[in-house]
């Protein structure tokens, strides 16, 4: 017995292993694509410029700039140097090993990136944890109640009115209800944000919004996956012995359509960190999301490589975990 | 007139073209015209069909540009820098009339008072009547039996329209086909028609008779108002559908070779193919995606103020960044289909026949041709149809925060964009919001419902269920 857990073990921390050596070649293809469409068409002397501001800018203060912020090496390929320095003498292999070990230094404005990061993903996480949780729990009771109505007109007008909130666009969502609750019933404040216990006024429109709008497209997945089960043979047994419709939903449906829905929700879960840009930009929320935005609007190039590293860090993130839920939920599978 | 084509116009022919040729070459296989038999059966999904049919009826009419001619007195013609569409043309009566700045749908006064000099010499501030809206009326008074007699005279077209379009395809079937007139059951179809003909039926007649009464009001009131420089909303709305209709399905187009050659050279071969392949698209799809349409937006931007000369209109710079907007959206598009294309083939090389074509010393590109890809079409075409909503959306969505559309362009998201703020005033400006939401919801709901059809017609696993 305790041999074969052993054993076990092992096979899942060597296969932890091999994700996460597998990890770095696509972090660093990752950062080659933000280096080669960030510099494709803008050179290091024109990012200073823009910096700098455009007009009576010496040859000397660029360099100064370039300097200061290690861009004053070759982007890709150093041919003065020889040996292994032609590779590791330039921009792209000094700012890939800071990345790796989550050094993201300074922003292109002087500002301290890891230490913004770390305030501004608080509000981020404020608002797409309660939506997450929200509108899982509303999307699957309401999966449920039309799967238990499943064939009769409720499941049917209840799946054409899914399909008809997908077909809204967000937008109309964000809107709409901004337009409804602070508008006319001046119930909650437009946009904005605040410290502590006050933010919560702030919050409870993007997240009512952001559950809303989720609501057409959750229900009806769930509903998909909800009627697969049902149609399984161990559902046919359940009822041949005799369990209620209401016994077969709780006890065997959810608790088998759990596998695909806990192994999605995973894979979610890290990038939760990322919070919404469009939600954020509409609500004047100060987190990750309106901070990416607002780098690649001011073309702060450290600010979007570093958000863009994370970015995909954490997307791996979801993959490693979500196939380890599926060992945890499913015991069939094995890593 | 000289003829314009936009890159944009290529492609979007090059698509109808393909389009074209996979319904004639369906028609004559069974079993590729099975499925889409299924998916027409439905009445819902038969309405749905003819409704993205109207629409892209319009994208095409807008997707012909040219120079107009200008009228002048020399022999020579001369033509205007403007690029105009046929939709253009067919439109002027709506378009035509530009007013100053808002006013509601159907008014004839201006949304907002203006100061004038009353009879007796006083300055006044009022509501101003609108230049071009109810100009033939004396007084508000008289607006509502105008509009019912204008819509009367729309019915009158309609009818007119439905009774001679019944007339040529009575003719054509008697003419065509030889058959008698006398007997009812030639005509069973019509008389007697099966209730997804019945459907498409009454959603086309439904959408002629809202044209008709466009064609009947239009020209004399703004039917959905004006924007905040007097320009018709119901126009903006109409054009937007090119937009629309055009993101969802270049964007496919743009990325359907990557993912089919790269999806089945993984699956097909393995070995290092399968490394490169897979590596490329976990890299790609680990980039969340609005950032690297984000920064590829940014990086247009930049290419485009640095080369502002080699672009000879501004249609010509909107249509380039359209089109990179698409192959950007297409990227990161790319990868769900090519991960799933390689999954299937795997499991296809598995198989059977494709075993026996191998031990036969088939090549491996005519094993590939022959056996492995007519046997995914069915996940691309689920793929496609149900992609093409989600891109719809995304223009919107993506145009708001500055990364979708040139703002040149006519789209429901620039629409949006630039109504948003209209709702802080008093009284609501609404029209602008309601009109791009209203064309974007059809369109993306009929492609819904069409997309759902269809995956139940072409998925093999899901018919079983049911």
């Amino acid at each position: 017995m305790f041999i074969l857990l052993e054993k076990e073990h092992g096979s899942v921390s060597s296969y932890l292993t091999r994700r996460i050596l597998y990890a770095f070649p696509i972090l660093i293809g990752v950062n080659f694509i933000t280096f080669v469409l960030f510099f494709v068409v803008n050179s290091p002397d024109d990012m200073a410029r823009v910096h700098l501001g455009n007009r009576y800018v010496t040859e000397n203060s660029i360099n100064n700039w370039k300097s200061e912020r290690g861009y004053d090496k070759p982007l890709f390929i150093a041919l003065d140097n020889s040996g292994k320095k032609i590779f590791t003498e330039t921009i792209f292999f000094d700012k890939t090993v800071r990345l790796f070990t989550f050094d993201f230094g300074q922003s292109d404005s002087g500002r301290d990136i890891s230490y913004d990061i770390s305030e501004r993903m608080w509000p981020s996480l404020f608002i797409s944890l309660p939506v997450l949780c929200l509108g899982l729990l509303f999307t699957l009771s309401f999966a449920l109640l039309i799967a238990f109505f499943r064939g009769t007109y409720i499941d049917s007008s209840a799946v054409i009115l899914c399909v008809s909130m997908m077909s809204i666009s967000g937008l109309f969502y964000i809107i709409g209800g901004q337009y409804l609750l602070s508008k006319l019933l001046q119930v909650v404040p437009i946009s904005g944000f605040d410290d502590g216990v006050a933010s919560i006024k702030f919050l409870i429109l993007p997240i009512l919004i952001g559950v809303v709008g989720g609501l057409g497209h959750g229900t009806r997945w769930y509903r998909t996956i909800f009627l697969e089960e049902i149609h399984r043979d161990y559902v046919r047994t359940a009822r041949a012995k005799g369990l209620s419709e209401k016994g077969v939903l709780y006890l065997h449906v959810l608790r088998n359509a759990l596998i695909p829905i806990v192994t999605g929700v995973v894979a979610l879960l890290p990038s939760l960190f990322l919070g919404s840009l469009i939600t954020e930009a509409f609500f004047g929320i100060p987190g990750l999301g309106s901070y990416t935005i607002d780098a690649i609007q001011s073309q702060d190039f450290a600010i979007v490589r570093a958000m863009v590293f994370l970015g995909s860090v954490l997307y791996i993130l979801g993959l490693i975990l979500t196939d380890v839920a599926y060992t945890v939920v499913d015991p069939r599978i094995r890593l | 007139m000289e003829l314009i084509i936009l890159k944009t116009d290529a492609l979007f022919f090059i698509l109808i073209v393909c389009l074209l040729t996979y319904v004639f070459y369906a028609s004559r296989k069974e079993h590729l015209a099975r499925p889409w038999r299924i998916v027409l059966k439905r009445p819902i999904a038969a309405s749905a069909l003819t409704i993205l049919g109207f629409y892209l009826i319009i994208a095409i009419l807008d997707s012909i540009h040219f120079h107009p001619e200008i009228e002048g007195s020399s022999s020579e013609p001369i033509y205007s820098s403007q690029v105009v569409s046929l939709l253009d043309v067919v439109l002027k009566p709506i378009n035509k009339n530009t007013e100053t700045t808002y006013s509601a749908p159907f008014a004839i006064y201006s949304y907002s008072k203006e100061s004038r000099e009353s009879e007796t010499g006083q300055i006044v501030r009022a509501y101003p009547r609108l230049t071009y809206a109810g100009s033939h009326l004396l007084g508000i008074s008289e607006v509502r039996s105008d509009l019912v007699t204008r819509s009367l005279s729309g019915l009158g077209y309609w009818v007119f329209v439905m009774a001679s379009l019944c007339l040529i395809v009575a003719v054509f079937k008697v003419v065509k086909l030889k058959l008698s007139l006398v007997a009812p059951r030639n005509f069973s179809w019509f008389l007697r028609p099966s209730p997804a003909r019945l459907a498409a039926m009454i959603t086309f007649a439904t959408v002629c008779l809202l044209i008709s009464m466009i064609a009947a009001v239009g020209p004399y009131y703004h039917i959905l108002g004006t924007d905040k420089v007097g320009h018709d909303v119901l126009f903006q709305g109409i054009k937007g559908i090119r937009t629309g209709l055009l993101i969802g399905t270049l964007t496919t187009l743009i990325m359907l070779p990557f993912a089919i050659v790269l999806g089945i050279a993984a699956g097909y071969f393995r070995g290092w193919v399968d490394d490169a392949i897979q590596y490329l698209y976990t890299t790609l799809s680990s980039i969340p995606g609005v950032l690297l349409i984000a920064a590829a937006a940014l990086m247009l931007e930049v290419f485009m103020t640095n080369n502002a000369d080699d672009f000879e209109s501004i249609t010509a710079r909107a249509d380039l960044r359209f089109l990179c907007l698409c192959f950007i959206l297409g990227v990161t598009a790319w990868t769900g289909l090519c991960r799933y294309l390689r999954a299937e083939t795997l499991k296809l090389k598995e198989s059977n026949y494709i075993e026996a074509s191998r031990a036969f010393g088939a090549l491996s590109w005519s094993t590939i041709s022959q056996h492995v890809l007519p046997n995914l079409m069915h996940i691309v075409m689920i793929s496609i149809v149900l992609d093409f909503s989600g891109l719809v959306l995304a223009e919107a969505a993506l145009t708001y925060i500055d990364i979708g559309v040139d703002p040149s362009m006519e789209s429901w998201g620039n629409m949006i964009n630039g109504a948003r703020l209209e709702l802080a005033r008093e009284p609501v400006v609404w029209w602008s919001l309601f009109t791009a939401f209203l064309f974007m919801f059809v369109l993306v709901l009929a492609a819904n419902v069409f997309a759902d059809s269809v995956r139940d017609a072409f998925d093999p696993r899901i018919r079983e269920l049911d």
